[in-house]
């Protein structure tokens, strides 16, 4: 690793302050994906901007028809919550099939969703339940948020300090797991809406996250898996990799939506 | 440098560090508490693993300088130099838990945090589920999942946390 600078801000306004003036700084709260990187010398920031300090950054509550989850939750925090587990049980579920225990008890899903890896399970959710991703200078749905792999519309001095899920009437995910890293090989997270249907998918788009409308409006006009039966998805722009190839990914996202649509329905 | 300063063990500890030191380098080097091991170095392997304000993270992928203001408790740290072995330390060495050695105190560590999420009465299913972060290359677990679900008893009955 590198050396850095290290800054531990007390605010929000603080740390913006802190990267505002410092080049090519990062911010850093679990440290589960940052530090890994900047082992491996695939990141060197010159400054590194804790925000574990932070008071009230990592609170969850519920706030009107929206859950609330401040950016620096941990996947631990965000699994066992009991407002999460009642307001979005599905998204809590999710948290809880992140890594391994003592990862959950780190990582952040502020981190998570700055960081946007392709194989993350929390961007599929953010994507799915049309989440707001609230910063220290604006509001971003999910469409302008996610911008490909690793990239986002966060500017260099823009935080994540929370993020807005709007209850869905039926949600599941459901992911495939990499053997290995257990990140998801494919997910499929599946929301029924009370306006619409949106299914994500997460792990194999070489684009990172995306949509399934073809799904989505089969969905829309019956939230059953048998309105799936026949439905299959292009191989086209899905990653290819040692771990499988476009087409065994293409396969596993309408096994996965069906699978991720009888669990929303099952759970009356 | 930055100035930290932590309670390890029980015990305060001051110290100047280089901000880029991670935590395990802090408790092995600094503090030559050697009994955690860094495996992997990947995030992994869970050798390292270390209890952090009571919960278990892996102090390969901490920063020394995150864990300022903290509590830090590692193998050394389980029962008294000395003093009876902790329950979870003694249902491994019963229950043939361990082969060469080198995973057990990440073992150990984590199948106490287990105890305090999950209770002591374990499934082997659970214990195996929550073993997704530890990994041992000699025993093929069956002897590990035997010593946990009988150290997660034992602790009940234990004054040991």
């Amino acid at each position: 690793m590198y050396e850095f600078k290290y800054h531990r801000p007390g605010t929000v306004r603080q740390a913006a302050n802190l990267l505002a003036k410092n080049e090519d700084a990062k911010v850093i709260a679990g440290g589960h994906t940052l530090v890994p990187v900047m082992k491996q010398r695939l990141a060197s920031p010159p400054h590194l901007v804790d925000l574990s300090h932070i008071e009230g950054l990592n609170e969850i509550e519920m706030k009107g028809r929206a859950l609330v989850i401040g950016a620096t939750a941990t996947h631990f925090e965000v699994a066992n919550s009991p407002t999460v587990g009642e307001a979005i049980p599905a998204l809590a579920e999710l948290a809880g099939m992140i890594g391994d225990p003592a990862v959950r008890h780190r990582g952040t899903i502020g981190g998570s969703l700055a960081n946007n890896d392709p194989t993350a399970d929390y961007p599929a959710a953010v994507m799915a339940l049309g989440a707001t991703i609230v910063t220290n200078k604006r509001r971003l749905k999910p469409e302008e948020y996610f911008q490909g792999l690793f990239s986002t519309a966060l500017e260099p001095d823009e935080i994540i300090t929370k993020v807005l899920f709007p209850l869905p009437k039926k949600a599941a995910y459901v992911k495939f797991r990499n053997q290995a890293s257990r990140y998801a090989l494919v997910g499929v997270f599946v929301a029924k809406r009370p306006s619409d249907v949106r299914v994500a998918v997460t792990g194999a788009g070489s684009n990172g996250v995306f949509r399934l409308e073809s799904f989505e409006e089969a969905l829309k006009k019956r939230f059953s898996h048998k309105v799936l039966d026949g439905l299959t998805v292009a191989a086209e722009g899905l990653n290819s990799d040692i771990h499988g190839s476009a087409e065994y990914r293409a396969h596993l996202i309408a096994v996965l939506a069906r699978r991720a649509v009888e669990a929303a329905t099952a759970k009356e | 440098m930055a100035k930290i300063s932590m309670i390890v063990n029980g015990n305060p500890v001051t110290a100047n560090v280089d901000p880029r030191m991670l935590l395990v380098q802090f408790l092995r080097e600094n503090l030559r508490l050697t009994g955690t091991h860094v495996g992997c170095d990947t995030s992994q392997c869970g050798a390292c693993v270390v209890h952090l304000d009571g919960r278990a993270v892996k102090s390969c992928t901490t920063l020394a300088v995150m864990a300022d203001g903290h509590e830090v408790k590692t193998i050394e740290g389980l029962a008294a130099d000395g003093a009876p072995l902790h329950p979870m330390q003694e249902a491994f060495r019963e229950h043939h838990g361990l082969q060469c050695g080198f995973c057990t105190p990440g073992m150990i560590m984590t199948a106490v945090d287990i105890v305090h999420r999950k209770g002591n009465d374990l499934t082997d299913e659970v214990i195996r589920e929550e073993l997704e972060g530890n990994l041992c290359r000699c025993t093929g677990y069956q002897n590990i999942v035997a010593s946990i679900a009988a150290g997660a008893k034992a602790m009940a009955k234990s004054d040991l946390a």
